[in-house]
This record gives C-alpha cells, sequence and structure tokens, in this order.
C-alpha cells in the first residue's frame, strides 16, 4: 500500500512517497519513479517523511535507477527519512550513492 | 422388532392354518346345520378365523409388495396380472372339478360346495389384498402429508371392519351398509391420485392399460364366482361365510374396480400426449449431459459435439452447424446433415443482403433467421435460428438450426436451445477452469521440486574446527529462500564463512541464492581477502542479477593461529559480537554497498574491510533482516535489541542452544508460525 505523488514545485519536481513499499507495491514506485525520469525533468526531491517502511524489493527500485540518474544528468536528493527507513538505506550503503538529507532545504540546496 | 422376512414367513403360515381351521369350524357348522346335529362350534369361531387369514394375508402382501426396493409401475402391474392369473387358473381348476361331477350326488352336496366357496374365498382374498397393496404404492406415489393421513384412516377402516364383523346383532346389521359407504367414499376419494401416470412413457402406458383391463377382468369373474357359490349355499343354510355381508371384502372389491376403472380411462386419455412429456424428459436429460460433459475425461469439442446433438434431437431440426471462432478468424464446424459449402454459402447470403445478426457476431438480436432464407436459390431450408454460445462473456461460437419448414421453431424450442448454449457455454468455462486448477496443481509440485533442489544448495554439515563451534538455521517464507550461507575450509587455520540475503522472495530470489553458492564456492578458493572477494563477487552477479535485485552478504575469514577475524559487509545487516572478557556487545557497523548495486566501476571505494581479535567464549552472531524485521501484531519489529537481549540471556550455553533461544524467542514475539521474510541465522562461539 503506497501513494506516490509528483508535484511541480519551480525548478524542481516534488516526489512525496506515502505508506510502506513491499514486494507487491514495489511496482507501483517503479512505474511512478520511471515516469518522472521519462517526463524530462532533471531535479527531483523525494519526501520520504510519509514513508513508513521499505523493503529490500522497494530497494532495489531506487538503486535500479542510479545509474539512469547519472546517465540522464539528474540531481535527486532525498529527505524526511524516518529513522527505521534510514537505517535500511544505510547499513545496505544507499547513502552512499544517494544524497539523503534531514530536511527539504538541505536537500534543496543539494540540486 | 421381527425382521421383514420372519413377518412374511409367520404371515405365511398363520394364514394358512387360520385358512385350514377355517375349512373344519365353517364346515362343521354347515353340515350341522342342515343335518339337524348339535353345532359343537361356536358361530364366531369361523368368523374370527376368517378376520385372522385376511389379516395374515394382508401383513404377507404389506411386506412382500409395499417394501419392496423397485418402483416400477408395470412391474407393480405385472405382480397384480400374475397373482390374478394364478388365483383364475386354481378357481378355473374348482370349476372343472364340478362340471365333470356333473349334477352327482356330491356335486348338489353343500358341504363340498362350502369348501370349494371357501377355497376360492382364500383365493380372492389374497388377490384384493395384493393388488390393493399394489394400488396404494401407486397412489401414494408423490405423497403429500394430507394424503398419506386420508390414506391411513381408509387402511385403520378397512382393518377396523375386520373386527366389526365379529359382531352381530340388528345395530350393527343396520350400520354396515353406512360403513360401506364411507370406505367407498373414501376409496373414490383416494381413487383422484393419479400421478403416477405421466411418468410412464407411450410403450408402457400401453403395457400398463392391458394389465389393469386384465385385473378388471379377473375382478369380475371372481366377484361372479364367489356370487354363484354364495348364492347357490345360501339356498340350503344361512350359516356360512358370506362374503356380501363383509363390510372389508365389499369395499375392497369397490375401491380396486374404481380404481382400476380410473387408472385405465387416464391412461388411455394421456397416451396422445406422453409424447411431450417424453420430450421435456430428453431435454432434461440432455441439459444434463451437457453440464455433467466436463466432468469425465471429455474435452471442449465433445461440449459442442453434445451440444450439436441435443439440440437437434430436441427441436427435430433438419440440419444444423457449430461455427467455433478461432482466435485469428479463421473457423471451425461442426455439422449435422449440412455440407461446410452450403453454410458458408448461406453465410455469405446474409452478409450479402447485410443482414445483422448473430452469424456474423454483428447483435443477438436476429435469432430467428427464417425470413431471410426465402431469397436464397438452391437451398430448402425455410426456417433457421442461431444462438451463440459465450464463455466468460466472449462469444466462442454459434450455434444453427435449420428445418425445411417455414416457421419450424417456436418460442419453447427458442428458449430450450438457448438453454442448451448457455449451459455449453458454462460448460466449457468451467472445463478451462478445472484445466487451470490442474495446471496450477502442476505448478505447486515443480515448485515442491525446486524446495527440494534448493535446500540441498544449504549445506547439510558445516566445516568444524577445534577452536570454536558453528550452527545454522534458515527457514523460508515462501516455498523456495533468498537466504545463503556456507562454511569452507581455506587451510589448516583459515576458514570462510558466509551469509548472504538475495533482495525480495520467492522463486526469483532463490535462483540468485544459487548463484551466490556458485560464486562463494569458487572465490573462497582463492585465499583472497575478504574485500577483494566481495569486490571479484560483485563483478560476476553484476553479470547475472536482474535490474531490481541486489544480494547483501557478509564474509569472514577466521584465522585461529592469529585469533583474528578478518572480514567485510557488503550491505548486509550489522555482525553481533559478544566479547565474553569484557561483557560487552557491538554491532559492526563498517561501510559497506549491497552486491549488484554498481555494476560498474568504483565498487571498491563503497567498501571498508575490518578485524577483531578473538577469545575463548566470544560470540558471533549473523543473521539476515528478515529476523530483526519480523513484526508482531501490534506492527513492532523484533529489531537489534530483542536479537542481542536474547543472545545475551544464553552466552554461556552451546551454539546450538543459543540458537534455539533465538529462535524460540522470535516465534514468541511473532506470534504466528507463518513467517514474512526468509529467517537465517549463523552463530559462531569461540572454544
Amino acid at each position: 500500500m503506497v501513494d506516490v505523488k509528483r508535484i511541480q514545485e519551480g525548478s524542481y519536481d516534488l516526489i512525496s512517497i506515502i505508506g510502506e513499499v513491499d514486494a507487491s507495491s514495489s511496482i507501483e514506485l517503479d512505474n511512478a519513479m520511471s515516469e518522472a525520469i521519462n517526463s524530462g525533468r532533471k531535479e527531483f526531491l523525494v519526501d520520504c517523511s510519509a514513508l513508513e517502511y521499505i523493503s529490500s524489493a522497494g530497494l532495489g527500485v531506487f538503486m535500479s535507477y542510479i545509474e539512469e540518474f547519472k546517465r540522464h544528468e539528474i540531481s535527486i536528493a532525498f529527505f524526511g527519512l524516518n529513522e527505521k527507513v534510514a537505517n535500511v538505506f544505510e547499513i545496505l550503503g544507499l547513502d552512499q550513492l544517494l544524497t539523503i538529507k534531514d530536511s527539504k532545504e538541505e536537500a534543496q540546496s543539494t540540486l | 422388532m421381527l425382521s421383514a422376512k420372519a413377518i412374511i414367513r409367520l404371515s405365511t403360515l398363520v394364514s394358512i392354518l387360520a385358512w385350514v381351521a377355517l375349512v373344519f369350524t365353517d364346515l362343521s357348522i354347515v353340515f350341522s346345520s342342515t343335518s339337524s346335529i348339535n353345532q359343537s362350534v361356536g358361530e364366531e369361531i369361523p368368523k374370527i378365523l376368517l378376520s385372522v387369514f385376511t389379516f395374515a394375508i394382508f401383513l404377507y402382501f404389506k411386506f412382500k409388495i409395499e417394501k419392496a426396493e423397485s418402483i416400477n409401475f408395470v412391474d407393480l402391474l405385472w405382480k397384480v396380472f400374475v397373482t390374478g392369473l394364478v388365483v383364475t387358473i386354481i378357481s378355473l381348476f374348482f370349476r372343472l372339478i364340478l362340471n365333470l361331477l356333473g349334477s352327482t350326488k356330491l356335486a348338489e352336496n353343500v358341504v363340498f360346495l362350502d369348501f370349494l366357496y371357501l377355497a376360492n374365498l382364500g383365493l380372492v382374498i389374497s388377490f384384493l389384498v395384493s393388488t390393493f397393496i399394489v394400488w396404494k404404492r401407486l397412489i401414494l406415489y408423490q405423497k403429500s402429508k394430507f394424503l398419506l393421513t386420508t390414506w391411513k384412516v381408509f387402511e385403520y377402516g378397512l382393518l377396523a371392519s375386520l373386527i366389526y364383523s365379529l359382531f352381530d346383532g340388528p345395530a350393527v346389521v343396520w350400520f354396515r351398509e353406512y360403513f360401506i359407504a364411507i370406505l367407498i367414499l373414501l376409496g373414490l376419494f383416494l381413487s383422484a391420485n393419479m400421478k403416477w401416470v405421466a411418468y410412464l412413457n407411450f410403450k408402457q402406458k400401453w403395457k400398463s392399460i392391458l394389465l389393469i383391463a386384465l385385473a378388471m377382468f379377473y375382478l369380475g369373474y371372481f366377484s361372479f364366482t364367489l356370487a354363484g357359490f354364495a348364492g347357490d349355499i345360501s339356498e340350503t343354510t344361512t350359516l356360512f361365510q358370506d362374503f356380501r355381508d363383509s363390510v372389508f371384502i365389499i369395499s375392497m372389491i369397490s375401491f380396486i374396480a374404481v380404481y382400476a376403472l380410473f387408472s385405465l380411462l387416464v391412461i388411455l386419455f394421456n397416451l396422445p400426449t406422453s409424447s411431450v412429456f417424453e420430450q421435456k424428459l430428453e431435454e432434461v436429460l440432455n441439459f444434463q449431459r451437457l453440464s455433467q460433459s466436463v466432468q469425465t475425461e471429455q474435452n471442449e469439442e465433445r461440449v459442442y459435439d453434445i451440444l450439436l446433438e441435443s439440440s437437434v434431437s430436441t427441436v427435430l431440426a433438419d440440419a444444423a452447424w457449430i461455427e467455433l471462432h478461432g482466435p485469428n478468424g479463421q473457423s471451425t464446424y461442426f455439422t449435422h446433415n449440412i455440407e461446410e459449402d452450403a453454410i458458408i454459402k448461406i453465410k455469405e447470403h446474409f452478409l450479402d443482403n447485410n443482414i445483422k445478426g448473430i452469424l456474423d457476431k454483428g447483435s443477438d438480436k436476429t435469432k430467428n433467421l427464417g425470413k431471410f432464407l426465402s431469397t436464397l436459390k438452391g437451398t430448402s431450408y425455410r426456417s433457421m435460428i442461431a444462438f451463440p454460445v459465450h464463455v466468460k462473456g466472449k462469444q466462442e461460437a454459434t450455434l444453427a438450426l435449420l428445418k425445411d419448414v417455414s416457421d419450424g421453431f417456436n418460442k419453447e424450442n427458442a428458449n430450450i436451445i438457448d438453454a442448451f448454449s448457455n449451459q455449453a457455454g458454462i460448460s466449457i468455462e468451467n472445463f478451462r477452469l478445472l484445466s487451470e486448477a490442474i495446471q496450477n496443481e502442476r505448478y505447486k509440485e515443480e515448485l515442491k521440486i525446486a524446495k527440494k533442489v534448493q535446500s540441498s544448495l544449504l549445506p547439510q554439515t558445516l566445516e568444524s574446527s577445534d577452536y570454536f563451534d558453528v550452527a545454522a538455521f534458515s527457514e523460508a517464507a515462501d516455498e523456495v529462500g533468498g537466504d545463503y550461507y556456507d562454511t569452507l575450509k581455506i587451510d589448516d587455520d583459515r576458514m570462510a564463512i558466509i551469509i548472504s540475503d538475495v533482495s525480495g522472495k520467492g522463486t526469483s530470489a532463490a535462483f540468485h541464492m544459487s548463484q551466490m553458492k556458485g560464486v562463494f564456492q569458487s572465490l573462497a578458493q582463492l585465499d583472497l581477502e575478504p574485500k577483494d572477494f566481495l569486490v571479484k563477487a560483485n563483478t560476476a552477479l553484476s553479470k547475472c542479477l536482474d535490474k531490481t535485485s541486489f544480494i547483501t552478504t557478509s564474509y569472514f575469514i577466521i584465522d585461529t593461529k592469529k585469533q583474528c577475524v578478518d572480514f567485510a559487509r557488503a550491505g548486509h545487516c550489522p555482525t553481533l559480537f559478544f566479547n565474553a572478557k569484557e561483557k560487552e556487545w557491538q554491532f559492526f557497523q563498517n561501510k559497506g554497498l549491497g552486491l549488484g548495486i554498481l555494476r560498474s566501476g568504483d565498487f571498491a571505494n563503497f567498501i571498508q574491510p575490518n578485524s577483531f581479535k578473538y577469545k575463548s567464549g566470544d560470540i558471533i552472531v549473523l543473521y539476515t533482516d528478515g529476523i530483526t524485521e519480523a513484526k508482531n501484531f501490534k506492527n513492532d519489529e523484533y529489531g537489534y535489541e530483542r536479537l542481542q537481549e536474547a543472545v545475551s540471556r544464553s552466552v554461556d550455553a552451546s551454539v546450538i542452544d543459543i540458537q534455539e533461544l533465538i529462535i524460540k524467542d522470535l516465534y514468541d514475539f511473532t506470534g504466528s508460525p507463518i513467517i514474512d521474510d526468509d529467517y537465517t541465522t549463523l552463530i559462531v562461539k569461540f572454544k
């Protein structure tokens, strides 16, 4: 059960992930991410403040786009991760590959 | 209670004894009354004996016929006919004797006449009672409570009349006629129940008419014979068992005669309509065949065959076809009495005349296409109806029926064929569901095999060492899992240990897990540093993992000579280490990136190897995130703290005991034997 919203906010698009991402709902996240990349926009902020849980399959979605972000010269930053979700990103090492910040302002400044 | 067999035997014996006794007593009374000798036997004795005899016969046939399994009406009537025939033959035999004697003294002797009369009376009572029981079965076919009650009143009334006949006196004689009248009226009322007639087919009806007519003939003959004897005897004496005074016999004769007459007439009048009833029955049977056609080993073609056959025979069509609409627009035909060329001609004719209808799937409104046929040359068909066969809402086939006469199909025909087509669609749908179910069952079997294969991928025994103990446990959430652990001896002093978790779960995870095993078994032999191992593993796996899959792993080399552990972590859960001397717990949080996440370039930059010294009693706990992320009903996670606490309660125990304690604690926490993600632990304890 996940709800992914994308809103244009000035120069960047804000993607909000609301709910839990597990093996079945990761498909929805995948569709939303692929749509975002194909939209031609180059700057994204991902709001994870309402993301309650993410499974390894959900992380797989972000992971699979890392190289595409590079190829399309897309800059993307995550913010608002709760402790549990941040820990999951960290253990897997994704924090080394993705820009993860506490607040929206910090994230925005990295774009 | 006595069994039915015992009752039949007992009643036979009683009836014979009663009849023999009846003959002796009655003859002695008649003899004494004509020879003016004092009677030695009371007048009421033969009456009682006659009642006993009748009752015994009644019981005999009740159990013989009423309890018989078969409910075939013609068989029942046949029983009446046979009983009647036997009785007639014996009766004729007596008549023959009497005729042979001519007008001799014996033939005019009233005692001898009485004997013959009693013999006839016994036989006729048997015939009456047996017929009565058969009538009962016919009348009570499809019974209601009311009918059953009425019948009981009637039957008890008749039995009461047996007792009634034992009494004498003016009041009894006065009431007798009313009694008879009541019983006859009840009989008349019951005779209106003829439902069984409807279930006879044409042939059975003719047979029944014949058998009932013969039964009526017997009845007439018997009444006539008995009346003759009774008349002759009563000229001399009145002290014999005159059946004309018996309420029972008179009521029986009238009831049987009335019901026989009614049945005869009803069957006769039903003869012309029996074909309609048979037709309806045929429809029901066809319907049943259609709906049951999937249950046997039959296929979809067979369903269409049955549909075609049933439809043709039900509406008596002259020709018919079923067109199967294939996926690529090509059609297959099932035909009856018509060539494919003719079908195509008819279809083209409709197409040319722009007739939208069921044939071209254009609409389902024009079911009756007969009027358009008249313009088609070279065909003898004058009426036609067509129906779609829908499977899961999609028209898969079209059924068309043709007749030589115009307006050959009425509304009933259309209704029943419509029902047939629908049923055929349902049958085909069921057939497909059944096939799918079988297919699924096969997949399940395949998965079981996969599980077997996969469980053999996990090591059956771990490498052993003199310096430490190792125990491991793994449980998959689905049939197959994505967790992996293994050990490999590098040389005398060093051993490699690995734990891995493939992202996701189920079959795809299981495939990747087997790849991980291949990578470990080949790379570990090369005596690589943990970091080099992970870098090479990442390169190898990057070429075979699918886009969204990755593998987290921790790789350890335990060196028992240096008493030191070198390790590196690739995105796997931090290793839990217990320092026994300092009583300190530690999760090793060194940096690491999951395998397959970065598939090109500088993966090595993201791996930070680590090492530590160990002493006796120290414990290493490896686990997968299935354990720390296991949730209870409150949606709380098991977490790192609970894991650490569980181990800390048993630091002095053996590795097996520690492992069991962790598993027990975990299942107690989740409160359910069903697990969401694969659970794996591997515990090392140094000696």
